[in-house]
């Protein structure tokens, strides 16, 4: 029962902490928000314990009828069985504490209440999604993420770049919410209901079977289970929908590790994995997810590789776990996916705080070419980030023992690898070269940020902040944020480079310091506590939770942890076991490769990355742009959408229809406008009485005629 | 007559308050407006707690032979009663909101309490000649309402609104005439089960195509309405998009579907083509106005083309969506026509770009916007979802392409609807005299606030909406079943697979 707790209290302490908003002082919304949070991570633990110990079973707990039209029903219903329990720890301890976190990054911030109400929201709706016992409410919780990411990302709504972001988030994701629509209609015309487990059930009958669409004859799974999976693609930005995952990053930090990494963009594996007994009908659909997946674990690592906005580079580090994760569904190894969705929650949230602790200490500046030599700074930032580096990039010895990212990224490579078909190969391949380019671009962050010698002098922001020290005090850091003075500065961020940046590391810009050691004067302070601890607690879970629960998720036998909440092949974790030795060390040795690059290339040799973009030449400037996507969207979407509008609007509305419809016949009955003007001046009634009196008369004539 | 005349009395209240009206100087007739509709909604509320969900099809019927062939004749369904409740709960919403309409207050008060009789009668009326008679004297009222208080483009709007409204319904009226001879009667509840010649049915459906297009608005008769809007006063915008949009769905679901139930088959083609037409046309033009009246006028468009292609999917998702659209859109749209006059009350221009980072000055308004605009966009949770997912559910069954051609309408217009969102909310303070507006006051929260709710309630709970209509669905339903399109996406039986190879299913393609 203390699911209904889990669920509405973050609602309840988001209403009330959003109407209260400033009435109340910070504090209390703020109490209400994470109070709520930390009860509702609480009461989620034991639960995810019960499945562990397989003393729970699943089960749902109704809330309220919703809607019956015809045979379609569906109702307001709690879902509670292993996968749910996965998402449920997740999501409430993630939150949890980012709510805290954000006490302390968020402290400067004038509009502290809504920010945490927005959270709570989020966290209401995820967990709405995750408990869903049906499609429909499903995308209920689908929805309302968006929404929440929608408002979030736009918190700082005075800034242009935040509003188009996050127009941008909701509007793409609506375009995999159109595939996630139809194949919710789909669905229901084939099983005649939107009940998951009965969808479930029934599925296996389908297959072979052919269903009308768009005017052609297909495989019914086949179509059913793309269209949900566009859906998937939007909300988890897989290649095509992924352009506003990158942009998200205009939200503040603890809104990044909290939505765009650790829960909302996992909603679409989380479905995938739901939904797996029916994906497991189209052989076809499976192929699809597992390409899709691996090209964008690829691509987006690519991206990572040459971006220097510290968000933005975990941003893609993120849509590239995300390929892994569905590469891993597509796979087969749908526990592989929740097993890297579950630790990935954990380090890339932690990656997220971190940056934001950064960025924090650095005055929110987020370009690395501006950072430094921070480790000595912020010792606790720079230890915690390395545990989540070392997580993501998967550093561990193979049977012995490793951090977090080890165990599910190598599961999820033997399987692709195991389940021997040559999708799984190609995605195989493609997650190895992601991996190194993990580690290449993991490690450059670190490097660039912690190691060698500062370079914040070149930094607008720092500067500002110095400046600032001068004048009244040197913790206004968050004065540009919310455009009290100098919005400007933070609206060069909607732009790739700083029209001041450097062309590379190593070349000078403008010294606005004396100092000489590249400080410009600066001192970064390591971060409050609030924000401090939960960077430790992540920090625990992304050390640890790969070796405690990797037996739990992807270990022979383990189907009954699962209990059939999603499909789960033990013919497939003993192809893991027997894949060759090569594969098993592959990725080991692929991430040592990208360490020692990116120690060569930012630490030994400064000059050597810029010489490799410089051979690269157009390549690197096509990796760099991000593929061209947003170019080519403008081009072929935005553009002429409104084009088109302009088009319909002045030639159809107004030149053609307009133009021989009323204008055409009001030039017919012109002269009737000199007494219809009377009119407008005279009495309305007597108008109005005439014409009644008119229709009367001619009806009554007609009849009785 | 049967008990008591509650439908009559619902007629009269407004109708003595828009001749008491007429004789009153301003505030008097302010007063009366809005209790004449404040007594019709308490009326409406009664109404509703006394409709027999489940029971008789027609309720609280009045009968009255007046002369020969001409009968006054009320009754209600639960269809009926859901938008006879939608009006008298828009109206007491749109009297308040005239607070700004110095000039003749006696007689526009009239007018919009002419408009309420009418309206009402459309949605009572159970005979055919006294259904006309309210749904063309319906638009006298609200043409006047534009032709005098309107804005500065006033005479040509109304001549639009009034062209095309009137010219529609002359061959309705003919078909009308057509049909009472031929059956005999012109009692709606019998004509909706009179079955007329399928090959004269055609024609007849098309008669009455003619009116309730335009009165729909449909593509490509629309627009007349950008026109109306931009240029009526908020009260008649809402109410024209609260209400007087319904009396053509109304028109679809009372006449043209039951009563021609072939042709309304063959032309579902039409009727879809239209309406994808519609939804991506008018979203795309909504898209670059300019004129955030405009802009709401062409998403009801869109909207709109939602209502129809869930009427004309035939099923029963696709009908009760339709009419939750119908409901939804009544709020909706009406709210936002609000919030758009809220902010024109302070600035007196409708210039998207006059106004930005309203959110600063206004955070109460920017909340409201919000909702409204989410429900608009259909968020799940709000009044706009639920419908817009039945009917587009509902057409998926019949017609997928149409199914996805007008989902895109979630895409387009989330865009357009955010797009100006953020235009008037978000952004810095442009302009000194936009950052100096106050925030809603208590007559514009009062107004608000009950279209919030409402609209959520729709959202969460819309099983008290669906409830008093679902009889008269499944009649309907039932009344289709006979010429029911086969639809284009049939699934054939699978065949199951054997149990072990069903579990190796994706071990065994490799």
């Amino acid at each position: 029962m203390s699911i209904y707790l889990i669920v509405f209290l973050p609602l309840l302490a988001s209403i009330l902490a959003g109407f209260a908003n400033k009435s109340l002082g910070f504090v209390v919304p703020k109490v209400l928000t994470t109070g709520a949070l930390f009860i509702a991570c609480g009461l989620s633990w034991p639960i995810f314990i019960a499945f562990l110990t397989g003393s729970a079973e699943a089960s749902v707990f109704p809330v309220l009828k919703w809607v019956a039209s015809g045979t379609m029903t569906f109702d307001w219903a709690l879902r509670v069985d292993t996968l749910t329990a996965v998402m449920l720890v997740v999501i409430t301890s993630v939150s949890a504490l980012v709510h805290l976190y954000s006490w302390g990054y968020m402290s400067e911030e004038p509009d502290q209440p809504r920010f945490f109400a927005y959270l709570s929201l989020f966290t209401f709706a995820m967990l709405m999604l995750v408990t869903a016992d049906n499609l429909v409410q499903m995308f209920f919780g689908w929805e309302g993420v968006g929404l929440a990411s929608y408002l979030l990302i736009g918190f700082w709504f005075r800034k242009p770049s935040a509003g188009a972001a996050a127009i941008k988030a909701f509007v793409v994701n609506r375009v995999g919410d159109l595939g996630f629509m139809l194949g919710i209609f789909g669905t229901y015309l084939v099983f005649g209901t939107v009940s998951i487990p009965e969808i479930l059930h029934a599925a296996p009958t389908m297959a072979g079977s052919t269903i009308g669409f768009l005017g052609h004859r297909f495989d019914t799974m086949t179509v059913l289970c793309l269209l949900l999976f566009v859906g998937a693609m939007g909300k988890s930005a897989q290649l095509g929908l992924h352009t506003w995952l990158p942009d998200a990053m205009e939200g503040p930090t603890p809104v990044s590790a909290l939505i765009h990494a650790a829960t909302m963009v996992t909603a679409g594996v989380f479905m995938v994995c739901r939904l797996s007994p029916m994906f497991e009908q189209s052989e076809t659909a499976m192929h699809v997810v597992a390409v899709v997946g691996a090209c964008t674990c690829f691509f987006a690592a690519t991206i990572g590789c040459t971006q220097w906005d510290i968000k933005r580079v975990i941003a893609y580090s993120t849509c590239s776990q995300l390929g892994y994760m569905f590469f891993a569904a597509g796979s087969g190894a749908f526990g592989a996916a929740m097993f890297h969705l579950f630790t990935h929650a954990f380090f890339k949230a932690l990656l997220f705080l971190c940056a934001g602790s950064v960025i924090h200490a650095m005055h929110h500046e987020q370009d690395m070419r501006f950072y430094g030599g921070l480790r000595k700074k912020i010792p606790i930032t720079f230890w915690t980030m390395t545990a989540g580096t070392l997580a993501i990039t998967g550093v561990g010895i193979a049977g012995v023992i490793g951090f977090a990212g080890f165990y599910s990224k190598d599961a999820i490579l033997e399987a692709a690898f195991g389940s021997g078909s040559q999708v799984g190969t190609f995605a195989f391949w493609m997650g190895i070269f992601a991996a190194l380019m993990t580690s290449f671009y993991s490690w450059r962050l670190v490097f660039l940020t912690f190691f060698g010698k500062p370079r914040w002098n070149q930094s607008e922001h720092v500067q500002h902040a110095v400046h600032d020290a001068h004048g009244h005090g040197h913790d206004d850091h968050a004065h540009d944020a919310h455009g009290h003075d100098d919005a400007h500065a933070h609206d060069d961020h909607a732009h790739d480079d700083h029209a001041h940046a450097p062309a590379d590391l190593g070349m000078r810009g403008p010294d606005y310091g004396d100092h000489g050691d590249g400080t410009g004067g600066y001192h970064p302070h390591e971060s409050p506590l609030v924000m401090l601890l939960p960077l430790l607690i992540l920090s625990v879970g992304a050390v640890a939770a790969g070796f405690v629960f990797n037996h739990t998720f992807v270990s022979e036998g383990e189907g009954e942890f699962w209990k059939g909440a999603l499909v789960f092949h033990e013919h497939l974790i003993h192809a893991m076991h027997g894949v060759p030795m090569w594969v098993k060390w592959a990725p080991f040795t692929v991430m040592a490769i990208g360490f020692v690059t990116a120690w060569y290339g930012y630490i030994k040799n400064t000059a050597f990355p810029k010489a490799v973009a410089d051979q690269l030449g157009p390549v690197h400037t096509f990796v760099y742009r991000k593929w061209m996507f947003d170019e080519l969207y403008n081009t072929i979407f935005v553009k002429p959408a409104f084009w088109l509008g302009g088009v319909f609007w002045k030639v159809l509305d107004i030149g053609i229809i307009d133009r021989f419809g009323p204008d055409g016949a009001a030039a017919v009955v012109a002269k009737g406008s000199t007494y219809a003007q009377k009119v407008q001046s005279g009495y309305l009634y007597s108008y109005a009485l005439v014409m009644l009196l008119g229709l009367v008369g001619a009806i009554s004539w007609v009849i009785a005629g | 007559m049967t008990g008591f005349p509650i439908l009559s009395l619902m007629l009269l209240v407004p109708l003595l308050g828009a001749l008491a009206c007429l004789f009153l100087e301003a505030k008097a007739a302010r007063t009366v407006a809005l209790l004449a509709t404040l007594v019709d909604l308490v009326l409406g509320i009664a109404l509703w707690m006394n409709f027999d969900v489940g029971g008789a099809q027609w309720q609280f019927t009045e009968r009255l032979n007046i002369f020969s062939g001409f009968t006054y004749a009320l009754g209600i369904d639960g269809i009926a009663l859901l938008l006879i409740m939608l009006s008298v709960f828009l109206m007491p919403i749109c009297i308040g909101a005239s607070r700004s309409i110095e000039k003749r207050v006696g007689e526009y008060m009239a007018a919009f309490l002419l408009v309420e009789v009418f309206m009402l009668g459309v949605f009572m009326a159970q005979d055919m000649y006294l259904f006309y008679m309210f749904f063309e004297a319906g638009l006298i009222p609200m043409y006047l309402i534009i032709g005098i208080w309107g804005g500065a483009d006033r005479i040509y709007a109304s001549y639009k609104f009034f062209l095309y409204t009137l010219l529609g319904s002359v061959l309705m009226l003919v078909a009308m005439l057509w049909m009472v001879h031929t059956a005999g009667t012109s009692d709606i509840p019998t004509l909706m089960a009179y079955d007329f010649d399928p090959h004269v049915q055609t024609w007849l459906w098309l008669a009455f195509f003619a009116s309730f297009a335009v009165k729909m608005p449909m593509w490509p008769v629309h627009t007349w309405l950008p026109a109306a809007h931009v240029q009526a006063p908020t009260g008649g915008s809402v109410i024209l998009a609260g209400v007087l949009l319904k009396m053509g769905g109304y028109g679809f679901i009372r006449f043209s579907l039951p009563m021609f139930p072939e042709a309304s088959v063959y032309f579902g083609p039409l009727v879809w083509g239209l309406s994808m037409a519609a939804v991506v046309i008018t979203s795309l033009i909504a898209l670059v106005q300019s004129d955030m009246k405009k802009l709401i006028a062409y998403s009801s468009v869109a909207h709109m083309a939602i209502v129809t292609i869930g009427l004309f999917a035939f099923n029963v998702q696709g009908l009760e969506g339709s009419m939750l659209v119908m409901l939804s859109h009544g709020l909706v749209a009406g709210a936002l026509f609000l919030c758009v006059g809220v902010i024109y009350d302070r600035l007196h221009t409708r210039e998207i770009s006059r106004y930005g980072g309203l959110a600063i000055n206004m955070p109460r308004y920017a909340v409201f916007f919000l909702l409204f605009t989410m429900a608009s966009i259909g968020l799940p949770g709000t009044s706009g979802f639920v419908g817009e997912f039945l009917s587009l559910g509902g057409i998926y069954q019949v017609s997928t392409w149409t199914a996805l051609i007008c989902t895109t309408g979630i895409i387009l217009g989330a865009a357009y609807m955010l797009y100006l969102y953020r235009r008037v909310v978000f952004g810095e303070q442009k302009n000194a005299d936009a950052a100096a507006m106050p925030d809603l006051d208590a007559r514009e929260l009062a107004m608000v606030i009950p279209l919030a709710l409402a609209a959520l309630w729709m959202g969460v709970y819309p099983e008290s909406f669906i409830a008093p209509m679902r009889a008269d669905i499944a009649a309907l339903d039932a009344r289709l079943a006979r010429a029911k399109p086969a639809g284009d996406s049939a699934p054939t039986p699978g065949k199951a697979k054997p149990a072990h190879e069903e579990a190796a299913a994706h071990g065994g393609s490799h």
